[in-house]
């Protein structure tokens, strides 16, 4: 890993990622710095989950360099990773511990859970368990948000708040990656993902086994 | 790593988290055998030792799908494998988590159960030193398997082929010290194998499972 420039949090250089065997985006460049939210954009299958995926480690790059501080980046995906048969502050305290953290009244009151705290999680609608999902981010401390079409299923309220709570990670010198198709409201920079797809689709990384996909 | 344990024992004590799943299906088997098999006692004390543990292994067998395809299934396991948490530890726990629902009971019951099938007095304690010895290894084993097949809808028969061999050299080991301690034999030879592969299952899997999983996840 190269030496990090000044004050970036995360510093992405000509990344090329794959899925399902086949390279989709190539040479994908950007940096991000403390109070700075990343918004992709592209069309669907375009790699927006998949670039997301390999900046959280999910999945080997085919290409390039991610730069990015040990334990920074807190991913959300489009699954809620909630458990049903738990109540709302069983969830997030279980998060909050499992990132060595106590605080969960801030990410309660920031999406608007307090109310439900001790309902079980799986009686919540879809978007109060999107809101308890993100509120996840809140209490692991993290200062990347990497977030996967976080408004599914919010209503115009919901979206709000979440925009509020990035808003507030802004602040606090965090910094913020969304893929999203809607207009959040928070200031940040777009990132078009279109220019980048994969002309051809050669390109399995050498010494990479296809049998282990 | 604590947040895991309990985290993961409240969910099996809860509403449909399958706790008492493989100790019913443990009780099911062993009270059919004697009706299946006749009502000879004699019989019946000889065959009681691999009963109870082709039973315990059974019964293990049945509930490890749900180890890691939960997880799998609401995203947990993604956020699980970016948290702070190593994921070769996360796999221990869930490997204990499993244990402690199923293995445990599955040792407690056997004795109770021992006695419908007439095992000799003398073999009850092996059948509980054997079983707690043995168990530990049938779950971390089991989680192995678990995630190899993690991702696939259905991979349950995949999942129970693949780790069947597996279980062979346990069951061996531990229905043969459960046998001979049943018939006041020395047990040391078979003990020490037990404990052995029990001991080397519990060092090298969750590095496995570690590893499985990540390839899955991609």
């Amino acid at each position: 890993m190269k030496q990090e420039t000044m004050d970036t949090l995360l510093s992405v250089h000509e990344l090329s990622v794959a899925r399902g065997g086949l390279s989709i985006l190539c040479d994908v460049s950007f940096d991000l710095f403390p109070g700075q939210a990343l918004v992709l954009r592209g069309r669907n299958g375009i790699g927006k989950t998949t670039l997301l995926r390999c900046l959280a480690g999910l999945q080997p790059v085919l290409n390039g360099t991610i730069d990015v501080g040990a334990d920074a980046i807190a991913y959300a995906s489009h699954a809620d990773g909630i458990k049903s048969m738990l109540s709302v502050a069983e969830n997030l305290r279980f998060w909050a511990q499992v990132f060595g953290t106590t605080d969960i009244e801030t990410a309660l009151v920031a999406f608007d859970l307090v109310a439900l705290r001790d309902r079980m999680a799986g009686t919540l609608s879809a978007g109060q368990k999107r809101r308890l999902s993100l509120a996840r981010l809140v209490v692991s401390g993290r200062p990347i948000w990497a977030l996967d079409e976080p408004t599914v299923s919010l209503d115009q309220a919901s979206c709000l708040l979440f925009a509020q709570a990035v808003q507030t990670h802004l602040d606090a010198a965090g910094a913020a990656i969304i893929a999203t198709h809607i207009d959040l409201g928070v200031n940040g920079q777009v990132l078009q993902l279109d220019p980048y797809a994969a002309t051809s689709n050669t390109g399995v990384p050498s010494g990479f086994d296809e049998a282990f996909l | 790593m604590r947040a895991l344990l309990i985290r993961d024992l409240r969910l099996a004590m809860r509403a449909g988290g399958g706790f008492g799943l493989g100790l019913a299906f443990f009780l099911i088997v062993v009270v059919l055998v004697p009706f299946a098999v006749g009502p000879d006692t004699s019989a019946l004390a000889v065959i009681a030792p691999g009963i109870l543990w082709l039973g315990a292994l059974l019964s293990c067998l049945l509930s490890l799908d749900r180890i890691l395809a939960l997880d799998w299934e609401d995203g947990s396991l993604d956020l699980l494998a970016t948290s702070p948490l190593p994921l070769e530890a996360v796999m221990g726990v869930k490997a204990v988590v499993h244990w402690l629902t199923t293995g445990v009971p599955l040792v407690l019951a056997a004795p109770v159960l021992g006695i419908l099938l007439n095992l000799p007095s003398q073999g009850i304690i092996w059948i509980m030193l054997s079983l707690g010895l043995g168990t530990p290894a049938l779950s971390i084993i089991g989680v192995f398997g678990a995630a190899l097949t993690v991702g696939f809808k259905r991979g349950g028969l995949l999942l129970s082929l693949l780790v069947m061999p597996l279980y062979v050299p346990t069951l061996i080991f531990g229905a043969e010290v459960a046998r001979r301690g049943s018939q006041g034999m020395a047990v040391e030879t078979p003990f020490v194998m037990l404990a052995g592969i029990t001991a080397g299952s519990l060092a090298l899997m969750p590095i496995a499972c570690a590893a499985v999983v990540r390839v899955n996840l991609r």
